[in-house]
């Protein structure tokens, strides 16, 4: 059987033929090259059509543009790589396909993550500029600096509060809601909404909540120091109160995430069978009683998942604290310090020593995720 | 007459069921739904008054004296056309469209072939990318900046897409990958033996039912690129001609700090889209998410 090889090539029923076809290996030697120019050709290309487009006057030409070049681009380059990979010989074909899929996501993985990851960890052991190896000194600075130990102190505090008020309100929110049939959705939907307002959006939206006037510089405009005036207290600089601003800045942060954790929530909820509670209620089950003993362990998985998820949102949590002025109040966080000494101080060691410190107070997150995905997988 | 059976009490106990406990129910929620709408109904409030109201008395007055206040659209005018929100508006949709489907595109690529294409290294790789799920973006800044430096990638939106994609991925390969490798087998049998090859299979049975897992990720997504100011701030930086809406908003925070009705126009401007992106997808959204993490 002859087959002739006709550009895009052949599809798998190929294979159980087996009887690859012959070529001049010059052929595979140019269909080797396809495979390796194409995606550098089409990240290129993506590259010069920016450049051009990045220069345009007019601004809805420009958004439509690199929409397509960017989506476009993306596609164009699986689709090459697919028929790069139709061109090879054809008992690499199947070999390679896979890694033609997973090839990308994994090229920007390292780059992206696992190679800055690594330079990182050198950084922490280098001077300021990065030019001369100092040993452990950044750690030290780490575990002896004032500011850098209340940040820590803080985090803890910030770890322990909000994913657990987050998830009870969520959780407890979810549980009410279920019971009512009409407003249900638009209740959720109030909820949620915090979680699509960015933390800049957010810091100004508490600024009405919290600002404080001293007397004499005229009426209140922060709620809550307009609720003291009425009461006939004086005004609070509420943010500025060490150590509870902490809890102030915590509450903006449960205010946008329990949306999260109530949606989730409400969801595997939904999942709990109903005639398992139907029946523990038969038996004599009191509503208590169905929530702990039914509901609840049911959706155990679900609430660690959620979480985890909210403990390391928590642990990188930096916005919300650098823009209420942290280096005055004392409400620094382990996030927020690593930019400071990155950016604002300029001191490469240092920030890579607490960014490095951030991960290793992660990791025991991340075994645990490692893990609960294994027992997931020997389920499935 | 003392023995009660097991159905009335289930039903006695059954909170929410007699008139009192549905409207002690609906109260608690409507109280807390309220309670979380206050701080954003408070800005809309503040953004549709005039300067020198919003500095001279606060928002709630407003409620208990809707006509001592003087109402106003001046301040979105404002903060559209004389302080370049306009522009930062088109230039967060450039860096918010692509690097929402980029990283998508690529993640579901790679679930594929994680759920079903066999290959060597394959458990390991994958065990990286969960792995990775928790590595705080902020690790990866440093080195980042000072390779984008050396290339002259800052300041250009493929090199934002870029990152958001590097950093975005390990949570779109894995809810992907929860959501694919769940689909039948025989589906994908019965297509192979119909001649389709993998690239076909997954454009053609894949993505078409993957749509509740794509639209939850790609919300997800949209929503933490949009609202981004750290990736911004690092890779693209505060330049009129590319700055972003956050970027903006965060350099008027700091420049007109006590122009507040500027402020609170530009903070709601931020927010439209997303609110529009979500209250139009929402109904995706969990059960997309949900694929993987809930057995049952």
């Amino acid at each position: 059987m002859v087959q002739e090889d006709t550009g895009l090539g052949l599809d798998d029923r190929d294979l159980m033929d087996g009887t690859p076809p012959t070529n001049p290996f010059s052929v595979h030697i140019l269909r080797v090259v396809a495979a390796l120019v194409i995606p550098i050709a089409t990240l290129l290309g993506m590259w010069v059509a920016m450049n051009w487009v990045q220069n345009l006057e007019n601004r809805f030409v420009t958004v439509i543009v690199a929409i397509v070049v960017g989506v476009g681009g993306v596609w164009l380059l699986y689709w090459a790589m697919d028929s790069a990979v139709d061109q090879l010989p054809l008992r690499f074909r199947e070999s390679v396909r896979p890694y033609v899929f997973v090839g990308p996501a994994l090229v920007l993985l390292i780059l992206y993550l696992v190679y800055p990851a690594f330079y990182t960890f050198v950084l922490s052991f280098q001077d300021a500029k990065g030019s001369g190896f100092v040993g452990l000194e950044n750690y030290a600075f780490v575990f002896t600096d004032e500011r850098m130990l209340r940040s820590i102190r803080n985090s803890i505090g910030w770890i322990i509060v909000v994913p657990l008020v987050s998830v009870v309100v969520g959780l407890g929110f979810a549980l009410l809601a279920d019971r009512l049939k009409r407003m249900e959705s638009a209740a959720k939907a109030l909820i949620f909404l915090p979680m699509a307002i960015s933390f800049v959006g957010a810091s100004i939206v508490w600024k009405f909540i919290y600002s404080f006037r001293p007397e004499g510089f005229g009426e209140q405009i922060g709620l809550l120091n307009g609720i003291m005036v009425a009461l006939g207290q004086d005004p609070v600089g509420w943010l500025q109160q060490q150590p509870w601003n902490n809890l102030l800045l915590m509450v903006i942060m449960i205010w946008m995430q329990t949306g999260f954790g109530m949606v989730i929530l409400s969801a595997a909820i939904k999942g709990v069978p109903e005639d398992i509670m139907e029946a523990a209620r038969i038996d004599g089950a009191t509503e208590p009683q169905v929530f702990w003993r039914v509901i609840i362990p049911s959706i155990a998985s679900t609430i660690v998942v959620v979480l985890t998820t909210m403990t390391i949102n928590v642990l990188k949590i930096f916005d919300i604290v650098w823009l209420s002025n942290p280096e005055t109040n004392g409400t620094e966080v382990i996030a927020e310090r690593m930019m400071r000494w990155f950016f604002r101080n300029e001191h490469d060691g240092r920030g890579a020593a607490i960014a490095v410190f951030l991960f290793v107070a992660i990791l025991p997150v991340m075994i645990l995720n490692i893990r609960r995905f294994r027992r997931e997988e020997a389920i499935r | 007459m003392t023995a009660t059976t097991p159905m009335e009490r289930a039903r006695g106990a059954n909170v929410g069921s007699g008139f009192w406990g549905r409207t002690s129910v609906r109260v608690t929620v409507v109280l807390i739904a309220a309670l979380w709408s206050f701080p954003t109904v408070g800005l809309l409030i503040s953004s549709i008054r005039s300067p020198n109201d919003i500095r001279g008395s606060g928002w709630w007055t407003t409620i208990l004296h809707p006509f001592e206040t003087t109402w106003t659209l001046a301040n979105y005018t404002d903060v559209l056309s004389a302080n370049g929100m306009f522009n930062a508006f088109m230039n967060s949709l450039i860096v918010s469209i692509p690097a929402t489907i980029i990283p998508i595109t690529l993640a579901a690529f790679a679930a594929y072939a994680f759920a079903w294409m066999r290959f060597p290294g394959r458990g390991v790789l994958f065990a990286v990318v969960v792995g990775l799920l928790v590595v705080p973006l902020q690790m990866a800044l440093v080195p980042l900046l000072q390779a984008y430096n050396g290339l002259g990638m800052t300041g250009t939106f493929l090199g934002i897409w870029l990152a958001h994609t590097g950093f975005g991925l390990p949570l779109a390969i894995y809810l992907l990958y929860n959501y694919i490798s769940q689909l039948p087998k025989d589906l994908f049998e019965s297509a192979f033996i119909d001649g389709a090859t993998h690239f076909t299979a997954f454009l053609r049975l894949v993505l078409p039912l993957s749509v509740p897992a794509l639209a939850s990720f790609a919300i997800f997504q949209f929503l933490w690129v949009w609202n981004d100011l750290l990736v911004a701030l690092v890779f693209l930086g505060t330049d009129s001609e590319v700055a972003i809406l956050t970027a903006r908003l965060n350099e008027l925070v700091g420049s007109r700090g006590e122009d507040w009705h500027l402020l609170t126009a530009g903070a709601f401007v931020t927010m439209l889209l997303p609110l529009g992106v979500f209250l139009a997808l929402q109904r995706f959204f969990v059960r997309g998410l949900l694929a993987g993490s809930v057995k049952g």
